[in-house]
């Protein structure tokens, strides 16, 4: 118990001073408005990332409507900043309220299906989703919502993304994480040992929605407008291919994948024709070649930073409490 | 009611485009179970292949019939060589991976199909050449219309769907088909080569697709690069209506959400149409999970 606190402490510490840093090379000018985005881009990928791994990889239910949650969270806020004058901190959380509840309302009678049946119900919930903004005059239609005050700063979305990496990573290694592990290993011996699998799929789902919710609030009030077709299925794939690029059913692997593709992206900008081809190209062979993803199934352990791991068991065990 | 007759034909044209998509779909995954979301965009490639080979035997003089033969077979043979490749290269090393695994390189080769057509052919859609002239007929004393286009649409995927029952029932590889979707070990240990088999199923729905790809050309004359992405989704949502993993399942879940469809945008609510056959979709995997022609396959422990 005690290693897991030194060694959770020394992650925040180490997450705080990357903060600092990024804030100063932000403020003396070295990092100009392009990396800026960038970065805030990447915290909202992250977040996205890892609440998805929290449904796909560690609870084991094939999601694929993310971006459904993200765009209930993205519209939600921005109506509230926009038409209320609500505080934008309150706004984003309340997006991912208003997402959470659509996560239960969705999980509930979906969880009920497994492998790709689930995964074609979540696609098909997130793009009704869509199509439901895109007819609703009072958000816009299909030209969706503009002049979304820019409020999301490098600190904010700092803070969200570490609050939901924590706050996740925290849940995996509760006792209703394990129950979630359990439920991927084999859901029928998960049933049999007295978990209650459709409450924890629910719990995943609802959690994962909440800050897909967020996230898509934060993103909506970066980049000014948000539209219906900005959160298709596609972006939904995007967020799925973090996750198992990074490395399914880990936190700490979905925070690289999100990284690594959000970059990708940006720089491949510099070659528009060319750029979904070597992103496609860069998809098939790491799946060919890398099916495990970036970093498999490796936990985040900042223990080994520290040295003070003599046993070297950075698996989950080591942390069990 | 004539109406609702009228809407009911024009919904069959679309639906058999949706139901040639979805075999290939539902083909694919009753052997390997793999969404293959790459699917939509072999049938763009089958289109743009019947589009130019269309311009070309029509510049060279042929008649009208023989150009729309030659072209639908051109490119069903050339989209079926393009499956195989994709499934050649793409999917074989994966065979023993995960399915996600397998899932995000559908998801790569399709990216891959959409935008190497973009680079080559320019984002702008394209016009089909009119193959044959349109003639109206008119039933019942002209209250229902009909175009040659749909009667030549019916009767292409009618044919089709004879030949594939026929190659599906009694050819020596689509009965290696039936076995090694049943079960891939006991087949193999049977002596039937399932990696060829495999194949032949990715080239059988390839050329279904491709087949779709110029029947959607000549309906709705205009073609582009990434005009794949809906109608393989919806044929995607056919295949599940039906019952994925089920020939019969994939044609009328296709003629089925075909006509739903026309029948919404007919009542004036075309913008919900895609809304709709998504709420159909789950209220099909809430209900009935295994579609309407599925087979129920109960979960041992």
């Amino acid at each position: 118990m005690k290693k897991l606190n030194t060694k959770f402490w020394l992650g925040i510490i180490v997450a705080l001073a990357f903060y600092g840093l990024v804030q100063v090379l932000l403020t003396i000018g070295i990092f100009n408005d392009v990396t800026r985005s960038m970065l805030l881009l990447v915290g909202v990928n992250v977040m996205l990332a890892v609440s998805l791994n929290l449904i796909n990889g560690i609870t084991g239910q094939f999601s694929i409507g993310h971006a459904g949650f993200m765009s209930v969270g993205a519209y939600t806020s921005a109506i509230l900043t926009l038409d209320y004058d609500v505080p934008f901190v309150l706004a984003i959380i309340a997006g991912g309220i208003v997402a959470a509840v659509f996560g239960v309302l969705i999980g509930m009678p979906t969880l009920r299906l497994n492998g790709d049946y689930l995964a074609i119900a979540t696609l098909g919930f997130g793009e009704i989703i869509r199509i439901v903004l895109l007819n609703t005059e009072y958000v816009g239609g299909a030209s969706g919502l503009s002049g979304i005050p820019a409020k999301t700063t490098w600190t904010i979305i700092f803070f969200f993304t570490l609050f939901t990496v924590i706050l996740i990573n925290n849940f995996i290694r509760s006792t209703h994480g394990r129950a979630c592990l359990a439920i991927r290993e084999n859901e029928i011996a998960a049933e049999a040992m007295g978990i209650n699998t459709t409450l924890y799929k629910v719990i995943a789902f609802t959690i994962g929605a909440l800050f897909a919710g967020m996230a898509g609030g934060l993103s909506a009030h970066t980049f000014y407008v948000i539209t219906p077709g900005s959160f298709n299925f596609l972006k939904s794939f995007e967020i799925l291919v973090m996750v198992v690029l990074g490395g399914l059913g880990s936190t700490a692997g979905s925070i690289v994948g999100a990284v690594f593709v959000t970059l990708l992206y940006t720089y491949l900008r510099e070659f528009p024709e060319w750029r979904m081809i070597i992103y496609s190209i860069v998809l098939i062979l790491m799946m060919i070649f890398r099916p495990s993803g970036l970093l498999g199934k490796t936990k985040i352990n900042f223990g080994k930073l520290g040295k003070k791991e003599a046993k070297g068991n950075g698996s989950i065990d080591s942390s069990t409490p | 009611m004539e109406y609702f007759i009228q809407q009911l034909i024009n919904g069959i044209s679309v639906g058999s485009i949706y139901a040639l998509i979805a075999l290939g779909y539902t083909m694919v995954y009753g052997i390997i179970k793999l969404i293959n979301f790459a699917h939509g965009d072999i049938f763009m490639v089958g289109s743009f292949i019947g589009l130019y080979s269309a311009k070309f035997l029509s510049n060279a003089g042929l008649p009208p019939v023989l150009v729309l033969l030659l072209s639908l077979i051109i490119s069903m043979t050339m989209s079926s060589l393009l499956g195989i490749t994709i499934e050649r290269l793409a999917y074989k090393p994966l065979r023993k991976s995960t399915r996600i695994a397998a899932l995000i390189t559908a998801i790569g080769v399709s990216f891959l199909l959409e935008y190497v057509g973009v680079l080559i052919l320019g984002p702008q859609a394209k016009g089909f050449p009119d193959i044959m002239v349109k003639k109206q007929y008119q039933l019942f004393g002209s209250s229902i219309q009909v175009d040659s286009n749909q009667v030549m649409i019916l009767i292409t995927t009618i044919v089709l769907m004879i030949i594939l029952q026929y190659i599906v029932r009694y050819t020596k590889t689509g009965k290696a088909m039936r076995a090694v979707s049943f079960d891939m070990e006991a087949a193999r240990l049977m002596g039937i080569n399932v990696d060829r088999t495999i194949s032949a199923t990715f080239a059988i729905g390839s050329a279904l697709a491709a087949a779709a790809g110029v029947i959607f050309g000549m309906t709705y004359n205009s073609v582009d690069p990434l005009m794949g992405v809906m109608p393989g989704l919806k044929a995607f949502v056919a295949a599940v209506l039906g019952g994925i993993g089920s020939i019969p399942g994939a044609l009328v879940g296709g003629l089925l959400l075909g006509t739903v469809e026309t029948e919404i945008s007919s009542l004036g609510y075309s913008s919900w149409r895609d809304g709709v056959a998504f709420a159909v979709l789950i209220l099909i995997l809430i209900f009935k999970p295994s579609g309407l022609f599925g087979k129920n396959v109960r979960e041992k422990v």
